[in-house]
């Protein structure tokens, strides 16, 4: 799976990646081993939250407030950053932002860049960009850096190297660190990366990071994260530059009573972040000297507009989502071909490309709900699919074969007469399909719900993709309202 | 009570055993089931897939079909789930659209007395034992639209676990999803079959001769491939348990 390419202009689509990422064994059971421990440590404290679904009531209020009055908080958010001494900078789109960033970079001197984990410049493919300029970067969260090293791409919003495993990682380490020797344990594993990371950490002086929330109220900027690398990137640099989705913004420091609670138990399974760190500007002879927020729409103002899709963009980048879906648990995160997996990434991702890129993922779920029962901010995301498929449909345009197939069967369903006499064509349809049952010697006849007309084992067409891994009971000899009629005379 | 069958399109084509055994078990409670012959698809398949303008007249037909009933009963829970979270959006949109402006009040006047089966037996009639006798060790599987749609809970395993000579055994990861997903099945065929195949493993391991669900649609996919895999475990709707009588007593 190295060198994946998680750009929806030019992935393939979800069901054809799926099938890739089903034949690889290793990474359908490091992801389930993973997302299973991730599960159970957020479920146990969940469950001793007596005031859980209040908790994600007013964290949904809040940011479905924020999204209703967005320009309002921005604006404070720039007037607080700005009379601290930060530098707020505004960009329309991926290219925008990567040249802003660049800009500054150069204009501190920067030839390398240490960064903090964030999926927003991974959005806009900022290391790219910076490398193209001649500046390296270097990743400083631990998962990320088995992933740079591994010329890997991340699977995981919040782990984004869930899907290696131990004996992965060290070999990964090995080879890129020029190692002789190392131990599998975590700790040798974290040894190593220190010691990798620590001349990085002492050396450069520009830092790169993306924030989990800007706070309007006081024109801070907040990261929350488990390692501590983080911690380093903001403090030890002269020079931090902070790319944020303008989705990120909550109106009050005091609203991050809410999001700390709701944010650690669902990312991490933790009561709290082991990091939480908050900066509101300049502070001389302490930290960066040069402090840069710059304000990413990217297509956010365009989901914004859609008042059905906009939910999407009360996320705080969790991740229960993926941890809970049973999609998710079979594919990882890859196949759907965009830094943003999993449920929130099947509806993120299309709007964000505004619905001409990555039309297959709104259909990559069985609407079974997982995801939004564990959502923190309460997205209905099988609605939120569900409307995106419409769009997806309507662009597809009523003369593509299964639009015609589907209004096909909705005029069947319109008359009583046509559903009768569909009923009756599909049970002489099948009669060259159907078999019956051989006994098995040994072995008593399943006692399940045998048709009386057998079972169809070879489907043609797109109906193929049923017997591909399953039998279809065969269509008995007589309909329920056939009987219901025969009851009655 | 006067209580009007729902059956579903699909359990009126393939699956019509279930919608005698529902049948069997209301008459056998003393109740007096309706078949409304004017009844097809409450449009779930459209919806879902993305042709809610196709889902539309079906919506209207159903409320015309079913408005007059004392109690609507629905042998399948992802249908009840595609009323209730989806008909009052429909309605809304055939009103905005310029169309039948009744039917917002009329899906909400119908709404409260449709019910999924189960759900009608232990929560309107609110029985857990119906007499019935099953003796065969049998697992159940929790659908995903029962579970959460509906919040049924733990209402259909106190149903069975009240049926005489039934053994009713856990299985494990009972809130996963099997991979049905309507046409998700078909459309991602490759991932549904790799989310059956891990939810098959896991009914086997139960032992039980049978997986019971409120749903027809989980059990037709979980029963292809337990009838693929030669695995000799069937599978049964939850109503077909419940309709077998117990006689030896009498």
């Amino acid at each position: 799976m190295s060198e994946t390419e998680l750009d929806p202009r030019v992935a393939p689509s979800f069901p054809k990646a799926a099938k890739a990422s089903l034949r690889d064994a290793q990474l359908r059971a490091n992801v389930r081993r993973a997302t299973d421990t991730i599960q159970a440590k957020r479920h146990k404290l969940v469950e001793e939250k007596k005031d859980w679904q209040e908790l994600r009531e007013s964290a949904r209020q809040i940011r479905a407030h924020v999204l209703e009055h967005l320009r309002v908080y921005l604006e404070e958010f720039e007037r607080n950053f700005t009379r601290a001494g930060g530098h707020v900078h505004w960009a329309r789109n991926d290219r925008e932002a990567q040249e802003i960033v660049v800009a500054i970079a150069k204009e501190a001197g920067a030839d390398e860049v240490i960064k903090i984990k964030s999926m927003t410049t991974e959005e806009i493919h900022l290391n790219d960009a910076l490398e193209a300029a001649g500046i390296h970067a270097y990743e400083t969260d631990l998962a990320e850096l088995i992933i740079q090293l591994g010329h890997d791409r991340p699977s995981h919003i919040v782990v984004p190297a869930l899907h290696k495993n131990r004996a992965q990682i060290r070999e990964i380490f090995l080879r890129e660190m020029h190692l002789t020797e190392l131990g599998e344990n975590p700790a040798d594993l974290a040894e190593a990366a220190r010691k990798f990371l620590r001349e990085k950490f002492l050396r450069v002086q520009t830092a790169v990071s993306g924030a989990n929330f800007l706070i309007a109220e006081t024109g801070g900027v907040c990261i929350v994260e488990s390692e501590g690398n983080g911690r380093m990137c903001l403090t030890l640099p002269e020079t931090l530059i902070s790319v944020v989705g303008i989705e990120k913004v909550i109106p009050r420091f005091a609203d991050l009573e809410v999001f700390l609670q709701v944010l650690a138990r669902s990312a991490t399974g933790e009561r709290m972040n082991p990091y939480n760190s908050i900066w509101s500007g300049v502070t001389p002879g302490d930290g960066p000297r040069n402090m840069h927020v710059v304000l990413l729409d990217n297509a956010r103002t365009a989901v914004l507009a859609d008042s059905e899709g906009r939910q999407t963009l009360q996320c705080i980048r969790c991740a229960a989502c993926l941890n809970a879906c049973p999609v998710y648990r079979q594919t990882g995160g890859h196949a759907y071909g965009s830094v943003y997996a999993g449920p929130i990434g099947a509806i993120l991702t299309p709007q964000l490309m505004e619905m001409q890129h990555g039309e297959s993922l709104p259909y990559a779920s069985s609407l079974c709900g997982a995801c939004y029962e564990v959502c923190p901010v309460k997205i209905n995301i099988p609605e939120v699919l569900i409307h995106l498929r419409n769009k997806v449909v309507a662009q597809k345009g009523w003369y593509a074969p299964e639009a015609l197939a589907m209004k096909a069967m909705a005029s069947v369903f319109r008359s009583e007469r046509r559903f009768r006499a569909a009923q009756r064509l599909a049970r002489m349809a099948q009669l060259p399909l159907a078999r019956r049952d051989l006994p098995i010697v040994g072995q008593d006849a399943p006692t399940g719900q045998d048709s009386g007309s057998g079972w169809v084992k070879w489907l043609p067409g797109i109906f193929g993709g049923w017997t591909q891994t399953r039998d279809l009971r065969a269509i008995p000899r007589e309909s329920f309202r056939e009987w219901w009629e025969s009851r009655l005379t | 009570m006067r209580v009007a069958l729902f059956i579903t399109c699909y359990n009126d084509t393939l699956f019509p055993e279930t919608g005698k055994a529902v049948v069997q078990v209301l008459e056998r409670l003393g109740h007096t089931v309706e078949f409304p012959a004017g009844q097809t698809c409450c449009g779930q398949m459209h919806w879902n897939t993305g042709y809610e303008e196709e889902a539309l007249p079906l919506v209207a037909r159903f409320v015309e079909q079913f408005e007059h009933a004392e109690a609507v009963v629905v042998p399948s829970s992802s249908c009840v789930a595609m009323m209730r979270d989806h008909y009052p959006l429909a309605a809304a949109r055939i009103a905005r659209e310029g169309g039948d402006q009744t039917l917002v009040e009329r899906v909400a006047a119908l709404l409260p007395r449709v019910w999924e089966f189960t759900e009608f037996l232990t929560k309107k009639l609110e029985l857990t034992d119906v007499g019935a006798y099953y003796p065969h060790r049998v697992t159940y599987h929790a659908s995903c639209h029962g579970l959460r749609n509906l919040g049924l809970g733990d209402g259909p395993e106190k149903l069975l676990k009240a049926v005489s000579g039934l053994e009713l055994v856990e299985i494990e990861r009972k809130e996963q999803c099997c991979g049905f997903g309507g046409t998700f099945a078909v459309k991602n065929a490759d991932v549904s079959g790799a989310m059956l195949e891990e939810k098959l493993q896991a009914v086997l391991k139960t032992g039980a001769e049978e997986c019971t669900a409120c749903d027809n649609s989980c059990l037709m996919h979980m029963g292809g491939g337990l009838h693929r895999m030669r695995a000799g475990v069937g599978t049964i709707h939850i109503a077909e348990i419940l309709a077998g009588e117990d006689t030896r007593a009498k």
